[in-house]
């Protein structure tokens, strides 16, 4: 990666964007699903309507639309920062769908749940730090 | 029993889609011009390479599991749980696209599955 201030900033800009949508888009879908609801049993005319559910969520439609924003903030910022680089920093959003579920959703977070949270992000980054390629370049 | 049938479903479909779009990026080799009709151009040549039909199908599969799990789940619990897709991103990297892993990375993963059984027990 490029040392300059502008790249610095662009790079932040666009982590920040990963990490806040790709969990407000899986809080987006959780609201989504928790309105429509789990299937009964696996009947095809009950299957059916879950899916038209799902289809016509508002939820589900912007849970999708934020995780399509981070698939294009995290594919654009791994055409200038190194995956290395990227992946430990976006670790941050499993803590952030925490915080997120926590404080839109009233959802309970024990404590346990905290550490485990954070172990993960610690093991995230202990694999974002080895190399990214592994074989022979052809 | 049902969380971990979705949960199983979620990692292996999606890592296995992940990996089976990782194999269809090396079949169509590295991108070097970022214009938008090249980049037009390489979503067309990737739609060929039949490894990234199966790939889109696996994570399909993987996406529907997780709306399944997230109706009678919260989010907090489901979306770290499924870091356990790190652990079979690596098996699988290692058996399915012949990667070498190296020793941090495993550790790297050992802590991640620690981590997420840690969110398990913390389930209600």
């Amino acid at each position: 990666m490029k040392d300059s201030p502008g790249l610095h900033l662009k790079t932040y800009i666009f982590i920040f964007f990963m990490v806040l949508f790709a969990p407000l888009g899986n809080v987006l879908l959780s609201k989504g699903m928790k309105g429509v609801g789990s299937a009964k049993n696996w009947a095809p005319g009950e299957i059916l309507h879950v899916l038209g559910s799902i289809m016509t969520s508002g939820y589900i439609w912007l849970g999708i639309g934020c995780l399509l924003t981070f698939f294009v903030a995290y594919m654009l910022v791994l055409t200038w920062a190194d995956y290395s680089y990227v992946q430990p920093a976006s670790s941050f959003s499993y803590a952030v769908v925490a915080m997120l579920g926590y404080f839109l959703l009233g959802e309970a977070v024990p404590p346990l749940r905290w550490m485990g949270i954070f172990v993960i992000c610690v093991g995230v980054f202990i694999v974002g730090h080895t190399h990214p390629r592994t074989t022979e370049k052809l | 029993m049902l969380e971990f049938t979705f949960l199983f479903v979620i990692v292996v479909a999606g890592t296995g889609g992940e990996l089976c779009v990782s194999r269809a990026m090396k079949v169509i080799g590295e991108v070097h011009d970022f214009r938008p009709t090249a980049l037009v151009c390489f979503v067309f040549r990737a739609m060929r390479v039949g490894w990234m039909w199966v790939g889109i199908s696996m994570m399909t599969l993987a996406f529907f599991s997780l709306l399944a799990m997230l109706s009678i789940e919260n989010v907090s619990f489901v979306v770290p749980v499924t870091a356990l897709s790190y652990a079979a991103g690596a098996v699988g990297a290692m058996l399915f696209l012949h990667e070498r892993i190296s020793m941090q990375r495993w550790v790297g993963v050992l802590i991640v599955c620690v981590g997420v059984a840690l969110v398990w027990l913390s389930r209600r």
